[in-house]
């Protein structure tokens, strides 16, 4: 039986892996332990004195927020250097086109790929984060699907804009000016509501922001700012149009 | 349709066919309706110096680049519509290499031969046959960086003939190598002509042209100049010999009246002076009673350098 095409260029990258996952692994377990260890802990408790947000420790606060985030992380990531490499520093790409590969089962196995990334960094983020005590095992998994949806947010429209890029530099602008700022100010350490009033609606506006208030509601069962299903859709969107602009941008790149 | 179930599979159809054949980039028009056929089991070249055409219409019939006008037919059928069928039975090596360098050799076949959708044990099977055929068994479990680029150019190769291919597309398979990189891969080459692989190939180097080529199309300005079996254009283009003369430099080689009536075509170049006749010891015996005494003399037969030089006018190797 045939396997669907974009199932093979999945395989590629998973056969990539197999040479990479070492070093990935550390670093999918090393960032959740430091960063609960420093903010949830050391941070935390500072900001316990005073009484955390919602009435909640700030490390179980804040673990679903950095599940969300560290998602965002992973997706645009795998949005970027795997696509410039794709396109430009090994060629994968035109290698896979030459075959009967098309540019859309390129692009489907990529964000193929990409989902199963999301979901090992989710499950290892959710099992540090209930190692630290901050959540129940079942809620925290409850957690993982929201996540992912969230990296993929964010991969869908990196790898779009990825894959007009002529130089590379343009990724490090887009972590420096996109990503950091949206790690810090989308409700990811404290509530938008601390923000000065005219930045809080912007804050609404950023895809984080969404995934956090689902993650926190998943994890925790928090109140959303809107219901669940607008949180959902609004991530779904981002993703869905950063699909098939992935798909026509790569087609004027390398269909030439 | 046909008795083989589709098009394309009778052997005297050509496998590809092209009328009117135009590639544009923008203003830049890279292919200038150009015609050609390729048939089952032949090796056809196509020559030309850089920017002629020659990796545009590679990409075109290999159906990863849009046709922008004209027709074209890979084995019947049309690589607009028709591109994923055309690829599954085509080998492709692009002049720029694009090895998967995040993988090593092995998995760069095994990933390919996945790619064309081939079970698992049929890809292991062939992999230890083309690494054996690429010279290649030692390094298999290698990452792709360390090769050399003799080596990366016959993994390539190997990894077009995954699928074993009806046809073999070869852009520039030697340009860059060694000498002796070439000639072990050119040995390859011959040997898949010898198995009745069709294959198209571009090149730079006539010598190569000449011996590996049935026919080959001369391409220059993005147009056909000449179209025929090396010996055909040899004997139609140019002379039996050719006598080469050098002169010391910084001296001012004679003008082209120095050589009346001694040859059918002279050509002056910036380093040397190409009398065209076909009985080239007969010509330098004759300078000698001239008076011209060039500091270097080469008796030899045309090649397709003179051929290539007659009709564009410009020498083509760089
Ligand atoms: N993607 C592209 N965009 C714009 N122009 C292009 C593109 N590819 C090729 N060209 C132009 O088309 C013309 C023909 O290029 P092509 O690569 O087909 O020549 P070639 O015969 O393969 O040359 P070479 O021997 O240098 O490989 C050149 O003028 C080249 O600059
Ligand atoms: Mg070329």
């Amino acid at each position: 039986m045939a396997t669907p095409a974009a199932l093979r260029f999945f395989e590629r990258q998973a056969r990539v892996y197999r040479h990479t996952w070492r070093g990935s692994v550390v670093s999918t377990f090393v960032q959740p332990v430091f960063y609960l260890l420093a903010m949830g802990l050391g941070l935390g408790s500072l900001v316990d004195r005073q009484g955390g947000p919602e009435g909640l420790p700030y490390l179980v606060w804040l673990a679903p927020g950095l599940l969300a985030a560290a998602a965002m992380q992973t997706g645009a990531g795998e949005g970027a250097w795997p696509v410039m490499a794709g396109i430009r520093w090994v060629k994968f790409y035109q290698a896979a086109l030459a075959t009967p590969l098309t540019v859309r089962d390129v692009v489907l196995g990529h964000f193929g790929w990409v989902t199963a990334r999301l979901g090992m960094v989710a499950v290892v983020y959710v099992g540090v984060i209930w190692a630290f005590g901050a959540v129940d095992l079942l809620s925290g998994l409850a957690a993982v699907l929201p996540a992912v949806l969230v990296g993929l947010a964010f991969a869908g429209p990196v790898t779009a804009y990825t894959a007009g890029l002529e130089r590379e530099t343009g990724l490090s602008s887009l972590f420096r000016f996109g990503i950091v700022p949206l790690f810090l100010f989308s409700g990811t350490f404290f509530p938008i509501s601390q923000l000065p009033g005219w930045l809080q609606p912007l804050a609404a506006f950023t895809p984080l922001w969404h995934g956090v208030e689902l993650t926190r509601w998943a994890a925790l069962g928090l109140p959303t700012a809107f219901p669940p299903a607008v949180h959902v859709a609004v991530l779904v969107v981002l993703f869905a149009s950063g699909v098939w602009l992935s798909m026509v941008r790569l087609t004027r790149r390398l269909v030439v | 349709m046909n008795a083989y179930g589709y098009p394309g599979s009778v052997m005297s159809d050509p496998l590809v066919e092209a009328r009117g054949l135009v590639k544009r980039f923008g203003d830049i028009v890279a292919v200038d309706g150009i015609d050609f056929e390729v048939r089952a089991g032949e090796v056809f070249g196509f020559l030309g110096p850089n920017g002629a055409g020659k990796s545009s219409t590679m990409r075109m019939i290999g159906a990863v680049s849009p046709v922008s006008a004209g027709h074209l037919r890979v084995f019947g059928l049309d690589p607009a519509t028709d591109a994923p069928r055309i690829k599954a039975q085509l080998g492709v090596v692009p002049q720029e290499d694009n090895l998967d360098t995040e993988l090593t050799v092995e998995e760069n076949l095994y990933i390919y031969g996945r790619y064309f959708d081939l079970p698992r044990e049929v890809i292991r099977r062939r992999i230890d046959e083309l690494l054996e055929f690429a010279q290649l068994t030692e390094r298999r479990d290698s990452r792709v960086e360390p090769l050399s680029g003799g080596m990366k150019r016959r993994l390539t190769i190997a990894r077009g003939l995954i699928n074993q291919p009806r046809l073999m597309i070869l852009d520039e398979p030697t340009t860059g190598l060694d000498p002796q990189a070439r000639h072990v891969l050119w040995d390859r080459l011959w040997r898949l002509k010898q198995q009745g692989v069709t294959l198209i190939v571009t090149t730079h180097y006539m010598d190569e042209a000449e011996q590996l080529c049935d026919r080959l199309v001369i391409m220059d300005h993005g147009k056909i100049v000449a179209e025929g079996s090396p010996r055909e254009l040899i004997e139609r283009h140019s002379t039996r010999e050719v006598l080469e003369l050098r002169f010391p430099v910084g001296v001012e080689p004679p003008p082209e009246s120095a050589y009346n009536g001694m040859a059918k075509r002279i050509e002056i170049l910036a380093d040397r002076t190409l009398l065209y006749s076909d009985d080239a010891e007969r010509t330098l015996a004759e300078l000698s009673e001239r008076g011209i005494h060039p500091e270097q003399t080469l008796v030899r037969r045309s090649t397709l350098e003179d051929v290539f030089l007659k009709l564009t006018g410009r020498t083509l190797v760089d």
